[in-house]
């Protein structure tokens, strides 16, 4: 296996042999779709004459008897010793200090690739990572969502409400508000329409009270998909699963870790039917039913305060919601 | 000796060096490779300081099942469940890949801690080694991220609400809260962008990332060496040349040790 040269690399002489090799693969592989038995064959016939040929031309250094040392002739005479470039006749005259201090051109390349990879890697950087962040901010507001005819809330009752805020993305986007009719204000109806996102940490709050699942009523979105509306008996409280946070009837908390009233749902009446718009937030309601005094601030995110010190200071809103 | 050896014994090791010759002469990996294996640890190392590797092993495990599980897992809050299901019921050891590496994962977490419990006992991240503790921790940061965004893939109801309630806990951190919280969910509320987003971070970004500290990690493993148990006379990293410190066995620590190159330490 060892080459006969020594410790040299085998290096093999430039060969056109593989190029036929080659265009005899291609044949056999054409041949054998185009035409079998014929084209193939002629493909394997060259494919095994070239790759014979190559294989010989790559090999011959182990084939032949390595070539005896050859004997290099004495050199007549030691040639004079290279004169060093710095003491050679120079192409250019010698750079002046000055010349030297000024930025060489190994400097100005060198500044010339980092400033240009900067760029370039800014370049591809900055929409990268703006289609990350943007479009969790943008666009995110919602359409109002025509949850029925006001038929269906008998007054000082509540019903469960859920529709869906995207009929595109699906069931994940079904929602939940509860939702009481308290009667005419100022020949007005007025709702209570709380969401049912805790604001401890965004769990879904349950009603304390019985759920009529049988006296259900299922109405048509404006894509089709289902709203249903579920009317509760003797609706008393709201509680929390994940970790006991209590609220009363109006939203406000009684009990657990919550820092702040549930958040409510706008509401609008058309056509003699209930609209939920957006949902904001609350830090506490006053008395009750149509008579409540909500104290209103901009959605916050569940744990976080929307009223105090904490108002001013956090949560900075994000853009665009 | 040469002599003893047949002709014939000689020219099949020379055929079965020859590649491994061929490699080390151009890459230099087989040298390399010796390099990594073939060091010097200290005499009194015990079964402690295989909580490593076994570290790595597990988060080796957990990449390969990944890789297959994710040939079968779809990122769709329509199919998700369904194909989680499908890989549990249906696909010929499907049960068995998605086992390991639900259950790997803890594995993994808990070997994490273990191996971060031995290496502060045995302060092995005193000098020369405080970086290799820094990217140790960065791994912890790293492997919990890579806990939290799988465990919403199942995309089943504990899935769904165990991550609303981690986004809004991340909500709740100051100034930058409220940000991240949108970013991780990529909109106002947990949806079909969350749910890719997790999952390209769970098996691009985040295993990338701890792919490299992991080089990194290993990297500064080789160059400081293992460090010795708190009551080896042996100083950590040095060269076996010198002869042993007499008289220091079972002694209070006497000064410094783990430094490399240090070996009256």
């Amino acid at each position: 296996m060892e080459p006969r040269n020594g410790d040299k690399p085998h290096l093999p002489p430039p060969s056109l042999w593989p190029v036929g090799f080659a265009i005899g693969i291609a044949c056999t592989l054409v041949g054998l779709v185009v035409s079998f038995p014929i084209g193939f064959g002629i493909g394997v016939a060259i494919t095994v004459v070239f790759g014979f040929l190559w294989v010989r031309d790559v090999t011959r250094d182990y084939a032949t008897p390595p070539p005896a040392p050859e004997h290099h002739p004495e050199p007549a005479a030691e040639p004079a010793p290279a004169i060093p470039a710095s003491h050679g006749e120079a192409a250019l005259p010698e750079p002046t200090p000055e010349e030297l201090s000024t930025m060489p051109r190994s400097k100005f390349l060198e500044g010339a690739t980092l400033g240009l990879g900067a760029v370039i890697g800014g370049a591809v950087t900055l929409p990268a990572a703006g289609l990350m962040i943007l479009p969790a901010f943008v666009g995110q507001e919602q359409d109002e969502v025509d949850v029925g005819p006001l038929g269906n809330f008998a007054e000082g009752e509540w019903t469960i409400v859920t529709f869906l805020i995207d009929p595109e993305i699906g069931e994940v986007s079904r929602r939940t508000a509860y939702v009481r009719y308290n009667g005419l204000l100022e020949g007005k109806p007025s709702f209570t329409a709380v969401s049912n996102r805790c604001v401890h940490l965004g769990c879904p709050v349950q009603p304390s009270g019985l759920v009529q699942d049988e006296k259900q009523k299922k109405e048509k979105g404006a894509k089709g998909e289902e709203i249903r509306v579920i009317p509760v008996e003797g609706l008393s409280a709201f509680g929390c699963p994940c970790h006991g946070g209590a609220y009363d009837t109006e939203g406000n908390r009684t009990a657990g870790p919550p820092v702040r009233a549930l958040d409510r749902y706008t509401f609008s009446i058309r056509n003699g039917r209930l609209h939920l718009g957006k949902t904001y937030s609350v830090s506490e309601v006053e008395s009750q039913g149509a008579q409540a005094l909500i104290k209103r601030y901009r959605l916050a995110g569940p744990g976080q305060h929307v009223d105090g010190i904490e108002k001013v200071l956090y949560p900075i809103q994000p853009p665009g919601r | 000796m040469a002599r003893a050896r047949s002709a014939r014994r000689e020219q099949i090791e020379k055929l079965a060096l020859y590649p491994i010759d061929w490699l080390e002469e151009r890459s230099g990996l087989v040298g390399g490779l010796k390099y990594f294996l073939l060091r010097k640890v200290p005499r009194d190392t015990n079964w402690f300081h295989t909580l490593g590797s076994a570290t790595l092993t597990a988060f080796l495990v957990q990449a390969v099942t990944g890789v297959f599980l994710a040939m079968f897992y779809k990122p769709d809050p329509d199919k998700a469940y369904e194909s989680i299901q499908h890989i549990t019921n249906d696909v010929t050891l499907g049960w068995l890949v998605r086992g390991m590496h639900r259950w790997g994962a803890s594995v993994f977490i808990i070997l994490m801690f273990f191996h971060m419990a031995r290496v502060f006992l045995f302060g092995a991240y005193k000098y020369p080694r405080e970086l290799n503790w820094i990217i140790g921790v960065l791994l912890l940061a790293l492997g919990m991220f890579e806990g939290f965004t799988g465990y919403l893939l199942p995309w089943d109801n504990t899935a769904y609400w165990a991550t609303v309630v981690g986004i809004n806990i991340n909500g709740t951190a100051p100034f930058l809260g409220p940000f991240i919280a949108q970013i991780l969910t990529g909109g106002a509320e947990i949806g079909s962008e969350t749910i890719s987003r997790f999952y390209a971070l769970h098996m691009l970004a985040l295993p990338g990332a701890m792919f490299a500290l992991i080089g990194l990690h290993l990297y500064l493993v080789i160059r400081l060496g293992v460090s010795s148990p708190p009551w080896s006379a042996e100083a950590a990293g040095a060269e076996r040349a010198e002869p042993e410190p007499t008289g220091r066995a079972g002694l209070v620590s006497p000064g410094p040790r783990g430094a490399v190159g240090r070996p009256d330490a």
